[in-house]
């Protein structure tokens, strides 16, 4: 069963499948492979391991963040809890596997555990069983321990939903990752970084002013953005290891939109230093010997083929309304991938085959712009749309799982940060507080 | 009997008139002198003073028992001192058995027009001033950063006070309305300013004495969500930075 199931990622991510309609026909493709229907798993809140009086806000939040990373993990169908039986197991011999693995539960999978905080720390076990596996049922079993808090018990939850997303998906998840982005909340557009559910955000620059497109480095080091100065736009570098601005040179004209290649070593950006009009230029991550690859018009938002760092996908006006392009890194073979509308904010997906961009179809005067998030698959140039549900979407980036994109909306009436499934499911709003844009998700 | 009486009386009347008529002419009794017109002077000294000074009238009648120097009695003659805050004309009437007689003098009064003191000349204009008046924002169509023709007749407004002021460094800040997305508009913006940049070049300005910056969406004159105000925030706005 695992084998089967670990067979089905190494060939692709998630289930995706494409409708398009074309000029000639409508057609039906599928990028990824069909992992056939979603693995049912049941997961019973976690016990308490004794009786401290330190373990209920604990406890509360560590359930609420293991249910929530497993339901969104893109991998799994939840049993809901009203299925549960009364007497839940915290412990392997409170288990009966009978009761999980048959109607009506029917789960695949059960994940359980306890908790309990004793001497200031917070103990949690938690295991995955094989429901189908009487014999040898114990897929994990994992005993974490940490100061006792509400922010460590969380961290735990997280940790331990990676492990069964990593044994029953084949990579990593994304909740251990973190989501970079733009946020007014202070009065000022600064960057600022939370967990992929949108829990701990927190402050990460003190810019006063504006700051605008974080990119995190691809080793988590480092935030690239950019900064309106005193007289011009400038690539800045804030180092998360350090906690403070580091340096990185200051070039003429208008500086914008870094992107990082997925090894680390080159960063690409829009800049009009010297020809006066914005063009997309490559330099090396310390900033050192930019090189110019465009000789377009209004050439902006770079972004890296993750998978190769050969090809650079970027936005350029160059035909009037702007369109996506992709070139060869060093600036060849320059290919149009979008033929009207307004295509914006291409993100590269992490296996190099897809690209999710921001579109309006059909822009213009009077138009009001409802832009919708699509995604193309490069070879085919299919397109499928992944979002409908008014507003403006904006601002794609993937998950390092590839199962998640990470996006900004005005559907709820402002700008606030949101989280799809690639497959258009499990929406999730991840901001509430000011103005919230941007988003960047950490490539671990 | 009467009327015979009547008649000589009558006749000797007639009679004594007749011989009176007939004797020698006797001068008649000399009429009084008529009454002699009066005669009136008035003159003011200095003719012309300053508001505050002060002027003597001095007038002098004759044949004159009635004087009035502007409706209030004086005497026959003398003189007076008068401190008129404007240009005054003064009425002397002097009134006898002979007549009447009028005499006027002017005071004038140097009015405090501006002209004279230098302070109140208009203040000649700040750098600031004659930049603001030239340098008036340019608009675009939507998603476009061509000039229209309206905009190049105040671009060449700039060039013209801008090759007069060659010390002047100007920014020229491109604009763009909310829908577009945020990193596209930085580079619209840049367009935007670049199109304004280009034309002044052109109209003579040099190009070391302009910069273009893009604002992009980040600094809206107005947040509606409609098209007067998207209008407002297509534009390029002009700074005299030194």
């Amino acid at each position: 069963m695992l084998n089967k199931i670990r067979l089905h990622f190494i060939l692709l991510f998630i289930p995706l499948v494409f409708s398009f309609t074309s000029a000639t026909a409508q057609d039906q493709i599928k990028t990824g492979t069909n992992m056939g229907a979603p693995l049912v798993l049941a997961v019973p809140d976690f016990k308490q391991a004794n009786a401290d009086p330190g373990n209920a806000p604990l406890i509360s939040v560590f359930n609420d963040t293991l249910w929530y990373d497993l339901d969104n993990a893109g991998l799994f169908t939840m049993v809901a809890k009203s299925f549960y039986p009364s007497k839940m197991p915290g412990f392997p011999n409170e288990v009966t596997l009978n009761t999980w693995g048959n109607a009506p539960i029917n789960a695949a999978m059960l994940a359980f555990g306890n908790l309990g905080v004793s001497g200031g720390k917070v103990n949690v076990q938690g295991w995955l069983y094989d429901t189908k596996n009487p014999q040898y049922p114990q897929v994990l079993g994992k005993q974490y321990q940490e100061t006792a808090s509400v922010e460590n018990s969380r961290h735990i939850a997280h940790e331990f939903a990676n492990e069964i997303i990593l044994k029953l998906g084949g990579i990593p998840g994304p909740t251990e990752t973190k989501i970079y982005f733009i946020s007014n909340r202070t009065g000022h557009k600064e960057v600022w970084s939370m967990d992929w559910d949108g829990a701990n955000q927190q402050q990460v620059t003190h810019v006063g002013g504006i700051a605008l497109s974080p990119r995190v480095s691809p080793d988590n080091s480092r935030v690239a953005f950019s900064e309106l100065g005193r007289d011009s736009w400038q690539i800045r570098m804030y180092s998360l290891d350090l906690g403070k601005m580091v340096s990185f040179p200051h070039f003429g004209g208008g500086n914008y939109s870094p992107a990082w290649s997925s090894d680390g070593t080159k960063i690409a950006f829009s800049s009009s230093m010297g020809t006066g009009s914005s063009e997309i230029f490559i330099a090396d991550a310390s900033g050192a010997g930019p090189r110019r690859l465009t000789t377009g018009k209004a050439d902006i938002s770079p972004v890296f083929n993750p998978r190769t760092n050969a090809q650079i996908a970027f936005v350029s006006g160059r035909t009037g309304l702007p369109q996506i392009y992709t070139m060869d890194s060093d600036g060849s073979n320059v290919q149009r991938m979008t033929d009207q509308g307004y295509a914006v904010s291409p993100a590269w997906s992490p296996n190099g085959l897809l690209l999710a961009f921001s579109w309006v179809r059909h822009y213009g005067p009077g138009i009001p712009g409802g832009a919708d998030l699509y995604l193309m698959d490069i070879a085919s140039r299919q397109i499928v749309q992944l979002t409908h549900d008014g507003g403006r979407n904006d601002f794609p980036s993937w998950s390092p799982d590839g199962r998640h994109i990470v996006f900004e909306s005005t559907r709820s009436g402002t700008e606030q940060i949101w989280s799809v499934l690639a497959d258009g499911t499990h929406l999730q709003q991840l901001t509430r507080t000011g103005r919230n844009t941007q988003p960047n998700w950490s490539s671990r | 009997m009467k009327n015979k009486h009547w008649a000589i009386i009558l006749a000797t009347l007639i009679m004594m008139l007749v011989i009176s008529g007939c004797k020698k002419k006797t001068p008649p009794p000399p009429p009084p002198p008529p009454p002699k017109a009066p005669t009136a002077t008035l003159s003011a000294d200095p003719t012309s003073i300053q508001p505050g000074q002060s002027a003597t009238l001095t007038w002098s009648t004759e044949n004159a028992d009635d004087v009035t120097l502007d409706g209030n009695k004086v005497n026959t003659s003398g003189s007076q001192s008068v401190s008129p805050t404007q240009t005054t004309t003064y009425h002397l009437t002097a009134k006898g058995p002979g007549g009447s007689q009028d005499a006027t003098a002017q005071v004038s009064v140097a009015q405090p027009t501006p002209t004279p003191t230098p302070a109140p000349t208009p203040p000649p204009l700040t750098d600031q001033q004659v930049f603001e008046q030239a340098a008036q924002d340019i608009y675009f169509d939507f998603d476009k950063a061509d000039l229209r023709p309206d905009s190049t007749q105040v671009l060449a407004k700039i060039a013209e006070v801008m090759k007069a002021h060659p010390n002047w460094k100007v920014q020229i800040e491109g604009n763009c309305d909310s829908r577009g997305s945020t990193e596209y508009n930085l580079a619209l913006g840049e367009r935007r300013a670049g199109s304004a940049r280009q034309q002044l070049i052109q109209d003579g300005v040099s190009q070391d004495a302009l910069k273009t910056i893009s604002y992009g969406k980040e600094k809206p004159v107005c947040t509606q969500e409609n098209e007067d105000c998207w209008q407002k925030n297509r534009h390029d706005h002009f700074t005299l930075v030194q």
